[in-house]
């Protein structure tokens, strides 16, 4: 008697884990929701390198540019922005992460190559002074 | 006089195995290189043995000392604040959950590592003021999750085969 109790307990309790759980991941996606609401289309692709800011490109435009970097000028990332948004076309650095990441146009988003120090931002016209730039 | 001894020398040692799971978390290659933080969490696994078979004084005192530890042997000033933070939240989560008693091991698991995660983040939002912390925030609950599921079913294996009677 005393065992079929303890398994309709450990049933209850195992039910309610399921419940915690389930609610646990349905508030993650009511988040992500919320935030992919909350995106605006950003103005700006713009291009750091070492942490400064070199380049500004309007997301409005179809623009190619090579981004040159290094001491001897001998790394060559391919910024490309197209139809209001910015990827990294080619780059020769060793891992190639930029080039294989999705193109970006929100605010906020950023493609970043590490080997070469360059940062690609979306900024609006909203924070011109940066001051979203604290990230 | 001779149980506290027992009790005291067993803490010791299961404080080790803590400290191992910890170097084993982290000699293993990141789950996820993009979004640190990442981690199964497998020194839970002891934490909620104690928990369970000892109670929250001792799960606390063990936390504590692994942390410390932890921080010097594998980490900096930071990874200490960081993890205390998740620590003293997850504890805490775990403890009020497993007294309400409504939640088997698993359940009481999830919430701590979620809370872990949580508490890690605040201190994220307080040092870094970032602001794509919303998205790491979201990927760590998800995963804090799926990790929570796993060191549960562990700690509950471990829970009913080690019945030591100190």
């Amino acid at each position: 008697m005393i065992l079929i109790m303890k398994k309709s307990e450990n049933k209850k309790k195992i039910r309610n884990d399921i419940i915690l759980a389930a609610v646990i991941l349905l508030i993650a996606v009511a988040g992500l929701l919320l935030m992919n609401l909350n995106k605006t289309q950003g103005d700006f692709a713009v291009v750091k390198i070492d942490g400064v800011e070199k380049h500004r490109y309007s997301l409005s435009e179809n623009v190619t540019v090579d981004i040159v970097t290094g001491k001897e000028d001998e790394n060559i990332n391919t910024l490309v922005i197209k139809n209001g948004e910015a990827f990294m076309k080619e780059a020769d650095c060793p891992d190639g992460i930029c080039v294989a990441h999705r193109p970006i146009k929100n605010t906020g988003e950023s493609i970043v190559c590490l080997p070469h120090k360059i940062v690609v931002e979306i900024q609006s016209k909203d924070n011109i002074d940066g001051l979203d730039a604290v990230a | 006089m001779k149980e506290k001894t027992k009790k005291i020398a067993f803490l010791g040692v299961i404080t080790s195995v803590a400290l191992i799971l910890a170097y084993v978390e982290a000699i293993l290659p990141p789950i996820y290189a993009a979004v640190p933080g990442i981690k199964v969490g497998l020194p839970n696994i002891v934490i909620i043995f104690i928990l369970y078979r000892f109670g929250v004084k001792d799960a606390a005192m063990v936390s504590g000392v692994r942390l410390l530890i932890v921080a010097l042997l594998f980490g900096n000033v930071m990874t200490l604040a960081y993890s205390t933070a998740g620590a003293v939240l997850s504890l805490l989560v775990m403890t009020i959950l497993k007294k309400i008693n409504s939640f088997s091991t698993v359940g009481v698991s999830i919430a701590g590592a979620v809370a872990h995660n949580l508490g890690q983040i605040a201190v994220a939002i307080l040092l870094l003021e970032s602001t794509q912390i919303g998205y790491y925030m979201i990927i760590l609950v998800v995963t804090g999750t799926i990790a929570g599921i796993f060191i549960g079913l562990a700690g509950n294996a471990i829970i009913k085969r080690v019945d030591l009677k100190i």
